[in-house]
């Protein structure tokens, strides 16, 4: 079984198919469960304390928005952990309320960066692409080994 | 700043989001609380939300998805059911993480598809998807969202 990280780390159909193949998906709910989990200090909605942001400078410069670098403290430990990636480009929702568009860059850049098994999709847009998009993830996984 | 005491510790929670003609959430619901041995089930208008044990959450999940495995689809929740940080009945509006699931309801129904026509199929003769890297000109989808978007 192995861990496989998906972006977007929130989408349900990568977590889904991850998981329904047979492998352990990483995504972001995992890492807000540890912190959320976690007696400390309180500091909500998602208990990213000013620590997170101290973390996250193992991935990005101490330049880089404090925004960045504490979601990177929630995303580097899993890629780090990853033994494969899915990767959906056209994930128009990982930008805006649900995220940040230079953490989603500097995720990708990481992710290129590993010497992993790597899928890069689109969404699919028909029935017909909705068929090639589950047969990708499915052979994907399936190549990964020890599927169930 | 004052001391968290967490809620919950050791316990996973998970969405069983339903998409089909066929089974409503309150018919999940029932089948959940009819195998479930003491976790917390949470029905809401998308599926379930189900609370407990790692073993116990995975036990039910796999019960659940048998009822229309091409049609349920399942994924982690960092936070309990009704967290007040969370819980749209304390804040109001959508839940944060709403929007992205929105989204991908849209995209589900396609999905749903390609599981149903796998079973029947192997994946194996299927032809690969575009790839994403190779950036066409000008994706007809892409095409007509500009038109939309122009004329609206």
């Amino acid at each position: 079984m192995a861990k496989v990280f998906i972006y977007p780390a929130t989408s349900l159909i990568l977590s889904d198919m991850v998981s329904r193949f047979g492998h352990t998906p990483l995504s972001s709910a995992t890492a807000i469960r540890e912190r959320i989990q976690t007696a400390g200090l309180e500091s909500p909605p998602l208990q990213i304390t000013p620590e997170e942001p101290k973390k996250g400078l193992k991935w990005a410069a101490v330049e880089v928005p404090a925004g960045v670098r504490g979601r990177m403290s929630l995303y580097g430990p899993m890629i780090e952990a990853c033994e494969a990636a899915i990767i959906i480009n056209d994930a128009d929702l990982a930008f805006g309320c649900m995220g940040c568009a230079r953490t989603n860059e500097l995720i990708k850049y990481l992710v290129h960066q590993k010497t992993i098994p790597r899928l890069e999709l689109n969404y699919p847009k028909n029935e017909e692409e909705g068929v090639k998009f589950v047969a990708a993830i499915k052979r994907f996984l399936t190549g990964l080994g020890a599927a169930k | 700043m004052t001391d968290y005491t967490p809620t919950h510790v050791g316990s996973v929670t998970k969405y069983v989001v339903i998409e089909s003609f066929d089974i409503t959430p309150a018919d999940l619901a029932i089948r959940g609380y009819e195998i479930s041995k003491g976790a917390m089930i949470k029905e809401t208008c998308f599926g379930l939300v189900v609370n407990g044990e790692e073993g116990e959450v995975d036990r039910i999940v796999a019960g659940l998805r048998k009822i229309d495995p091409a049609h349920i689809f399942v994924k982690d929740r960092g936070f309990p059911p009704g967290d007040a940080r969370r819980c749209r009945a304390n804040l109001g509006g959508a839940r944060p993480g709403y929007n992205g699931m929105e989204y991908e309801m849209t995209i589900i129904p396609y999905v749903s598809h390609g599981l149903e026509e796998l079973n029947n199929t192997d994946a194996k003769t299927v032809p690969p998807m575009e790839n994403p890297l190779e950036h066409p000109l000008l994706d007809i989808y892409k095409l007509k969202k500009l038109i939309d978007a122009q004329e609206s």
